[in-house]
């Protein structure tokens, strides 16, 4: 009988298991796709909010609050990229001044400090290529940009150095509610060809937590899927905003935000579509042209540098908050279901509330060797000539650039493969390291990227694929069907 | 970080790195590098195994290794100096001295800087990817640019897959129609968003033509299929403004879409040097020296303006070492004198390569190189200067695909600079209707 049972890779449940492994307890977590962040967690605006939007009394404002703070902290401790950039939520009419006077009412009573006012002449001192529309704006100062895919990753890795298991490639397909003899409540899950046995589940299946809650509890829930799609730009167009800008929904339509990514890009996003499937992460041309459009309300001429476009998912539960915590009618089995926007952000206290929860169910108590930092694959791209002059020093490879547009280097991607849940994809390799997110778009680099995962995981070639699950790249040698 | 002197750097050891060396060195420029971040010279050229090379350089069909080889055998004959497997990482000038600090990296030599006299940019140029086309749908295994396929097929042996659909008709994805299906593919179609070709005509014949490839002009492709690998595509006809025509919409299935909507010249150290650019060309802006606005910086090749043609490439970048070596070596012209021809293009002609010229830098011909924006069917090609017509050459046909030329003749070039007197002069080049 294992501890926990965690489903989901995602942010939240490495968070979870992150958390977990402070205590004494046999924690699993089992991920359907071939990595960690694979979900939503990898798709989304990369936004650390501030806090403002949720209403008052939600988890949805708690957890963000709190989550914003953790990650200040955690983005040290765990070395993933973060930069409190700050927010600037823009009235882009006279009307929208109301909006922005009640958005700093609801982030004052949620506990968001800082929060004030900025009037055009300001607003356009700090933003030089903000819109000429734009009349006032919040500015939240706690308001910051993350790597989603380097906080998912980092959390992942702590755990695991830690002691957490990961199993991968492994849909979760049935959970039973279990009473033993002692009249204990367990719980069996059946994932793969196995069955675990486990006291505790946590559910953090992302767009799927409705089909997990529901196999146990008869309080059903119900998730829809809404895709959001973005335009990525090119660095050059990086420096466009320094602050992520917001804008007040107009009667027009839901604004799109137009941000600086914290490797330096420009990105504008996300569209709020309604899907009704849960693996529908296509992007549409209408999408697409409405992410730009809006974006332009934001700014003046929007650079038009895109170098991919994507779509990402959110669960929203049909109560609209977030729903965190043990299910009524089925005693230790935990929800973390309905993570949209904030979600993000939440994370690490979700992680944190959840794991007091079941430490305290369990009687845990607290590992004395429990290690708390983590470091990164060091960054050839960013480093000093004196840093990048030691990296060499100490391994050669480090000097061979593999990906051109980011400057990443061999030894980084060698770190990515071998490090604790090293990437086993190509898409692995490139959400550690950013090789292949340039602006050619691995164009260059997959061909020299793939040799390096054969030879590290004892496969050919031909067995390496993008993101698991038949996702090949090659199909055989040449004349072969000739 | 150790710090060497060179006279000359050369940053690229493809076609045009190549051609400014040896023609560098046989100018006299003896303390020469060549950078090249491949494990071998040659550049893209390793990889381009069909033939059609070098009738204009060498008056016979070679392969493009073939055609890399004889630069390298003469580069080798002059004993020029390189590195491989080595990746210039930082570029920047120094006021001070005028020399341009070189910052590189390599297994052997660690990081490294190079402070140069002389600079020639030949890095060449990469391929659009699917991202800048903004062609919506899944982002499935299976969308490669046409390079990298023939990187695949050609340098590997293997087959990046089996039922293939093209979007661009650009050179390299009609070669690679060609060559997969040699190799055992299918190659279903080639669209093209444009109502003509991006390609050589002679491509189209050879390629697709020979093969019974339909060339889709006017289309593109609107969704991707596959959430895992490519399962198929959806192309649509497209309007007079590249719009998808509704309706017009047919499904091809297929595990492979390859990319050739074109190349953009890969910039980036230049970028960091401060060089002044051409947003039309994605190159910098050169003289007739094909130097850049700092002085003794030169650039030849793709990353200049793409060519179609790798012997254009050599005859550009042998004039790029040459002039280097010029600089190098004090024999430039006679004192200039400050006279300086703008080269103005219009009506069809998009950019031209130079776009200034000095008349008394000048060789005894010159020649200038551009892309018209549209197809055009029995117009003339006309050149002023100063307003008096130079030439005016009638074309049958003139496409975006062809890189067109003319040649200015110094001393007709001076005799009229000098007829109408002052410093600053206007060259034209356009599209004009036959009378």
């Amino acid at each position: 009988m294992r501890d926990v049972i965690i489903i989901g890779a995602g942010v939240i449940g490495s968070a979870t298991a992150r958390e977990l492994s402070r205590y004494d307890l046999d924690v699993l977590v089992i991920e359907k796709e071939s990595d960690v962040c694979e979900g939503t967690s990898k798709a989304n605006s990369g936004i650390v909010h501030s806090g403002y939007d949720a209403m008052p009394g939600t988890l949805k404002a708690r957890f963000n609050v709190e989550g914003n703070l953790l990650i200040h902290k955690l983005s040290k401790e765990l070395d993933f990229p973060f930069k409190e950039n700050g927010s600037l939520i823009l009235a882009l009419e006279e009307e929208g001044r109301k909006g922005v006077e009640e958005l700093m009412e609801r982030g004052i009573k949620n506990g968001v400090p800082g929060l004030r006012i900025v009037e055009k002449e300001e607003l356009r001192q700090t933003e030089p290529n903000v819109s000429e529309n734009a009349v006032c704006a919040l500015y939240a100062p706690t308001g910051g940009i993350v790597c989603p895919f380097g906080m998912n990753i980092a959390f992942a890795e702590n755990a695991a150095d830690n002691g957490v298991g990961f199993i991968f490639d492994t849909e979760v397909t049935d959970i039973r509610k279990e009473e033993s003899e002692s009249g204990d409540i367990y719980y069996k899950v059946t994932a793969g060809d196995e069955v675990y046995e486990t006291k505790i589940v946590v559910n953090a299946a992302g767009v799927y937590s409705d089909v997990m809650h529901n196999m146990v509890s008869g309080k059903k829930i119900h998730i829809t899927p809404r895709k959001g799609q973005y335009c990525l730009m090119d660095k050059t167009a990086g420096g466009y905003v320094s602050h992520t800008l917001f804008q007040i929904p107009t009667k027009a339509g839901k604004g799109v935000l137009v941000t600086p990514t914290v490797h330096g890009n420009l990105m504008c996003g996300p569209t709020a579509d309604g899907a009704d499937d849960c693996e529908d992460t296509a992007t549409t041309e209408a999408g697409l042209a409405a992410v730009m459009s809006r974006g332009s309300l934001s700014v003046m001429n929007l650079p038009r540098v895109t170098i991919t476009s994507f779509a990402g998912l959110r669960a929203h539960e049909d109560g609209g908050d977030f729903i965190v915590g043990e299910a009524q009618d089925a005693p230790g089995f935990f929800d973390a279901a309905g993570i949209e926007s904030p979600g993000l952000t939440a994370a690490p206290a979700i992680g944190v509330y959840l794991a007091d929860l079941i430490s305290g169910k369990l009687g845990a108590s607290e590992k004395t060797d429990f290690i708390a930092t983590r470091k990164g694959i060091p960054g050839v791209a960013e480093a000093s000539d004196e840093e990048r002059a030691a990296l060499i020093k100490e391994d050669p490879l480090y000097s061979k650039v593999v990906c051109r547009c980011e400057l990443v280097t061999e030894g980084e991607i060698r770190n990515a493969i071998t490090r604790t849940l090293g990437a086993r994809t190509v898409d692995g390799v490139k959400r550690r390291t950013r090789a292949g997110m340039g602006r050619c778009q691995a164009g260059f680099c997959l061909a020299r990227t793939v040799p390096i995962l054969a030879e590290l995981l004892g496969k050919s070639e031909e067995e390496i694929e993008k993101s698991g699950h038949g996702s090949y790249y090659l199909d055989g040698k040449i004349k072969e069907t000739l | 970080m150790a710090e060497i002197k060179k006279d000359l750097v050369i940053i690229g050891g493809g076609p045009a790195g190549l051609a400014a060396a040896v023609s560098a060195a046989g100018e006299g420029v003896r303390d020469i590098l060549i950078i090249e971040r491949d494990i071998r010279l040659g550049g893209i050229l390793n990889q381009c195994i069909h033939n059609g090379f070098g009738l204009h350089t060498f008056k016979e069909e070679l392969t493009g290794p073939e055609y890399a080889d004889r630069y390298i055998k003469m580069a080798e004959k002059e004993q020029i100096p390189f590195m491989l497997d080595t990746m210039v990482i930082d570029l920047s000038f120094d006021e001070a001295t005028g020399e341009k600090i070189v910052t590189a990296m390599n297994r052997t030599e660690g990081l490294f800087s190079v402070r140069a006299r002389a600079v020639i940019l030949a890095m060449g140029c990469r391929e659009r990817p699917r991202g800048a086309l903004n062609i919506p749908g899944f982002r499935p295994s299976g969308i490669y640019s046409a390079g990298t396929a023939q990187y695949y097929t050609n340098m590997e042996g293997k087959l990046p897959g089996k039922k293939v659909v093209i979007l661009g008709s650009g050179d390299i994805g009609l070669i690679m129609a060609r060559r997969m299906t040699f190799e055992g593919a299918k190659v279903l179609c080639v669209a093209e968003l444009q109502p003509y070709s991006g390609g050589l005509k002679r491509n189209i014949v050879q390629c697709l033509d020979d093969f019974g490839i339909p060339l889709l002009l006017s289309h593109t492709v609107v969704d991707i299929k596959g959430k895992r690998r490519v399962e198929g595509v959806t192309i649509a006809e497209v309007d007079e403004n590249r719009k998808p025509v509704p309706g017009s919409e047919v499904f091809y299935e297929c595990d492979t879409l390859l990319l050739s909507c074109g190349l953009i010249p890969e910039n980036e150290l230049t970028n960091k040097l401060g060089v002044k650019m051409n947003p039309v060309t994605g190159g910098a802006f050169v003289n007739e020296s094909l130097e850049t606005d700092i002085p003794g910086v030169y650039a030849c090749g793709n990353v200049l303006h793409v060519h179609d043609l790798v012997d254009y490439v050599s005859g550009e970048a042998s004039a790029a070492g040459k002039n280097a070596a010029g600089f190098l070596l004090g024999k430039t012209a006679p004192e200039n004198d400050g006279t300086v021809i703008n080269i103005r293009t219009e009506n069809g002609v998009r950019y031209s390569v130079p776009s200034v010229v000095r008349p008394s830098f000048m060789p005894d011909t010159l020649t200038v190189r551009f892309r018209v924006g549209n197809e055009f069917r029995d117009k003339n090609l006309s050149v002023y200067l100063d307003g008096k017509q130079l030439m005016k050459l009638p074309k049958r046909i003139m496409a975006p695909g062809e890189m067109e030329q003319i040649i200015l003749v110094k001393s007709k070039v001076e005799e009229i600079v000098s007829e109408n007197g002052g410093s600053e002069h206007e060259l034209i080049i356009r599209v004009e209707d036959k009378e």
